[in-house]
């Protein structure tokens, strides 16, 4: 693979650990602009852990990530997330006691750079027309028109999945993190949600975890392997299904 | 929880009882009580801080314990100003206003690095700390509290006049709640709010968390400040009382009896609250027996105050 | 002057034991139910008018400690069942404001029982003097004091540390969910807990009863100090209450004695006498903030 290619997110040898558990050992990987990158591992291999760790969520013991040129070492939470990364979370993080308008609303008010704007103290939301067109708009991307008006906390497993993905969607990023958007989802939820995901991609770099292997590599551009807290492989599809320590590691059987 | 929105119902409910308030001077005049319009402004007052708090636990999810500090602090600004020469209500109330929410930027930078019980107990200690400054400081008046020795100067207006002064807690009451409503439907305020939903959602989001709960927390610090300025004057004495722990309590007690993120929710409380206690002392010097029991019975079987019992409160489905 | 700190560093020793006994129920109270209890501050009260009214009317200072911390003990059983039980599920906000009524009630109470004025505790006769100890007189009641408090703290630790009981105690405090699958009866559990951490309330009231006043009030006074030990310790932990208490005990009692002094070395008189006496009352809780500023969950965070 060419080394000239456009890297978007570069993690080079990021560790946490947990007391003595150590999540991630020295794991490395790279997602190149424009790509759906999966990442793949057997449970407990610390996928969910690097995506706390990219977005901020965790601190890291040693390592560094490089997004879009900055090293984001001691950015905040919310740095992250203006310079362009945006993240799913695999147990749903939504607003339950807000309508689904409110929260992709809160969403898209978030990406509104000039801060003045969110200290706003004055004016009536309900005037701010471009939020709420953008709002519907996303909504209806992910299928949840007819759902505007509902408290969050009232909609089906499967639409509650398509509202987190849709939050993380509504602040434009460059990079979307998705944790297992489809944990927990039925066989006809499941595919509508990776209709949804082919159709992202088109527009953003995606960086997916996920466990439906028939869906990783539908969707998947490159894949990386996480075992226990290393990636053991990177590369295509068909170099990761021939890969044999990935096979003897990790896929085993199920792609035989 | 969901977002706060006032109806037009509830816009119009305001109006007549602002219309209602304003007249309270001339009946009480009529039936010839009114010793009652200084005790009216002393509700307004307690309203005001109740309200400054309702901002600060109500919409912004942060359960300060601590809120006492600035209210004091406003009420011994305007008495120390006083005592130097400073008596016009246009500098010493703005500066009340000033010093109480520079505290609460000083307090709030250190406790909002806390969470939960650890907040509650941070912000308590705080206040403690103001309260033992205060009442060790021999020049402050210690124990006695600082006598205000007349009422501010408010150009034209004879502030002595308890129905002038009641005009004048009024106005600003009114405004303050004009202002909250504004803010509760603001971008701001859905911040605030989601915020105290999901504050690690809103951080993923790209919001500064820590910065929007700060701003709140000053806010309603600096509110609470001017209310401490209007108790200085209605009583005629910053009185170390104001920063007792149990004043914090007391202000907690009334948005939780009035109703909590909601707008009038202080007002509510500070009212059935206060007009309770007029009534029951006369009657029994043990009615601290039944507030305790009233108050009980809201924790238990009205978690949403009185506010949420009339549907007055957050959006219904 | 090292005698006068050695003295005072014994007395802060000595307040510092009693505030472990207090803190003790509240941290665990906290720790496991996760539950601000204000209310504790009040069982305080309670156990000192018990021993007071009880050592009055039979003679002797043993009864009087018993009989109240057994007393308190049932009433806080009856607490527990009737209304805090109601509580654990509850935010925080809801908790203080039930235990602030608690507070509000409890006191008008022992008003109306006891009436307004300041009872009189007094400490047995063979303890009403004082003992020599290296070279200076220190009064032998407060050294009952330290002996009790060091024995309860000795005994505490050994029943979280080495028991099955503490095993649970401390499983809860960490992982509730944990120790309902292991089938615990966790209701029993909370309602023993809590009632111990009464009567050990009750036990601080009645050996304090005699230094300090016995009056309305006095339970909340001390419910803060209870807090700031436990904040500082981190909510849940044993040890943390011990090492936060003897802080705080020292610290204060430390602070009183000799800040003025120290700052009559440094100011003038005038500044000195009006400073000091600010500054010595405020310093647990600047050691509060600073604590909680570099630790926000206390010196030994029981969750970790
Ligand atoms: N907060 C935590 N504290 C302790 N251990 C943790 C924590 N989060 C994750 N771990 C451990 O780190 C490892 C990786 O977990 P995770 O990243 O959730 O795996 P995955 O998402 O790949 O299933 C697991 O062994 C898990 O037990
Ligand atoms: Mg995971």
């Amino acid at each position: 693979m060419s080394e000239k290619l456009d890297l978007l997110l570069d993690v080079r040898g990021v560790s946490k650990h947990f007391g003595g558990v150590y999540a991630l050992n020295n794991a490395s990987l790279s997602v190149v602009r424009g790509e759906v990158h999966a990442l793949i591992g057997p449970n407990g291999a610390g996928k969910t852990t690097l995506i706390h760790v990219l977005s901020g969520a965790l601190p890291c013991n040693g390592g560094r990530v490089v997004f879009d040129g900055n090293d984001l070492e001691r950015r905040s939470m919310h740095e992250r997330v203006t310079l362009g990364l945006a993240r799913s979370y695999q147990i749903t993080n939504i607003f339950t006691r807000l309508t689904v308008l409110d929260n992709v609303a809160m969403a898209v008010q978030s990406r509104v750079r000039d801060w003045g704007s969110s200290f706003s103290f004055w004016k009536p939301f309900s005037l701010d027309s471009a939020i709420i067109g953008e709002a519907h708009a996303l909504l209806a991307q992910v299928s949840l028109s007819g759902m505007a008006n509902r408290l969050a906390g009232q909609l089906s497993h499967g639409e509650q999945r398509s509202l987190e993905v849709a939050l993380a969607l509504a602040t434009k990023p460059k990079l979307l993190l998705l944790d297992e958007p489809m944990a927990g989802m039925g066989p006809e939820e499941s595919e509508r949600m990776v209709g949804l995901i082919e159709h992202l991609a088109q527009q953003v770099t995606i960086l997916l975890v996920e466990h439906d292997m028939d869906a990783v590599f539908r969707l998947a551009d490159r894949i990386s392997v996480l075992v226990g807290g290393t990636v053991i492989a990177s590369g295509s599809p068909e170099a990761i299904r021939g890969d044999a320590e990935v096979r003897r590691a990790y896929l085993g059987d199920e792609v035989a | 929880m969901g977002l706060y929105a006032t109806t037009t119902r509830r816009r119009i409910a305001a109006v007549f009882v602002l219309l209602g308030l304003v007249a309270l001077p001339w009946g009480m005049r009529l039936i010839g009580q009114e010793f009652y319009v200084s005790f009216a402004s002393r509700v307004l007052i307690m309203a005001l801080a109740a309200t400054s708090l309702n901002l600060v636990i109500g919409f912004g999810g942060m359960v300060s314990f601590g809120h006492a500090a600035f209210f004091g602090a406003g009420a011994y600004c305007v008495a120390v100003l006083a005592e130097s020469g400073v008596t016009s209500a246009w500098l010493a109330w703005p500066a009340a206003t000033g010093v109480a929410a520079a505290l609460a930027v000083f307090v709030g930078a250190i406790s909002l690095r806390t969470r939960g019980v650890y907040f509650i107990m941070i912000t308590l200690a705080f206040a403690q700390m103001v309260f033992y400054l205060v009442v060790s400081l021999k020049t402050w008046g210690g124990d006695d509290g600082l006598p205000l020795l007349q009422r501010s100067a408010f150009g034209s207006l004879n502030l002595k006049d308890d129905s002038t002064f009641y005009f004048v807690v009024l106005a600003i009451l009114a405004f303050v709640l004009f202002m909250l409503d504004r803010i509760a439907h603001s971008r701001f305020g859905r911040v605030i709010q989601s915020i105290r939903e999901n504050e690690v959602r809103m951080e993923a989001l790209g919001y500064p968390v820590f910065s929007f709960k700060l701003v709140c927390f000053s806010l309603g610090g600096a509110l609470a400040g001017l209310a401490g300025a209007l108790m200085a004057n209605q009583a005629g004495l910053a009185s170390p009382n104001l920063l007792h722990w149990m004043q914090s309590g007391i202000l907690m007690v009334m948005i939780v009896i009035g109703g909590v993120g909601s707008v009038f929710g202080g007002v509510v409380g500070a009212v059935l609250l206060l007009v309770c206690e007029e009534a029951f002392v006369e009657i029994t010097p043990h009615w601290q027996i039944g507030l305790g029991l009233l108050l009980l019975a809201v924790v238990l079987w009205a978690p949403l105050g009185i506010a949420g019992l009339f549907g007055w409160g957050r959006n219904r489905e | 002057m090292t005698q006068l700190i050695l003295e005072q560093a014994l007395n802060g020793l000595q307040f510092g034991l009693m505030l472990f006994l207090l803190a003790a129920g509240l941290t665990l109270v906290f720790g496991i139910m996760d539950m601000i209890n204000l209310a504790h501050g009040s069982l305080y009260m309670v156990g000192a008018y018990l021993a007071a009214e009880v050592t009055q009317a039979s003679g002797s200072f043993i009864t009087g400690v018993g009989v109240a911390m057994l007393g308190t003990g049932v009433l806080a059983v009856v607490l527990e069942v009737v209304l805090l039980r109601r509580l654990y599920a509850r935010n925080h906000l809801a908790q203080v404001l039930a235990t602030f009524a608690l507070i509000l009630i409890a006191n008008e109470c022992v008003r109306i029982v006891w009436g307004a004025q300041t009872l009189m505790l007094n400490a047995p006769d063979a303890l009403s003097g004082p003992v020599r100890i290296g070279g200076f007189l220190y009064p032998s009641y407060r050294l009952l004091i330290i002996g009790v408090g060091a024995l309860i703290a000795g005994l505490l630790y050994v029943l979280v540390a080495r028991t099955r009981i503490g095993m649970w105690v401390r499983a809860g405090a960490s992982n509730r969910e944990m120790t309902e699958a292991l089938g615990i009866n966790v209701r029993l559990l909370f309602t023993a807990v809590f009632a111990f951490g009464a009567a050990l309330c009750a036990l601080a009231g009645a050996m304090l009863g005699p230094l300090l006043a016995v009056q309305v009030g006095m339970g909340e006074s001390i419910l803060i100090l209870a807090f700031v030990v436990i904040v500082i310790g981190g909510i849940g932990s044993i040890r943390g209450a011990l090492v936060g208490s003897l802080l705080v005990g020292l610290v204060d009692t430390l602070g009183r004695a000799m800040l003025p002094a120290m700052l009559r070395a440094l100011f003038s008189p005038e500044v000195a006498s009006s400073l000091g006496p600010a500054l010595a009352s405020v310093l647990i809780y600047v050691l509060m903030a600073a604590i909680l500023f570099w630790r926000p969950e206390g010196l030994f965070p029981a969750r970790a």
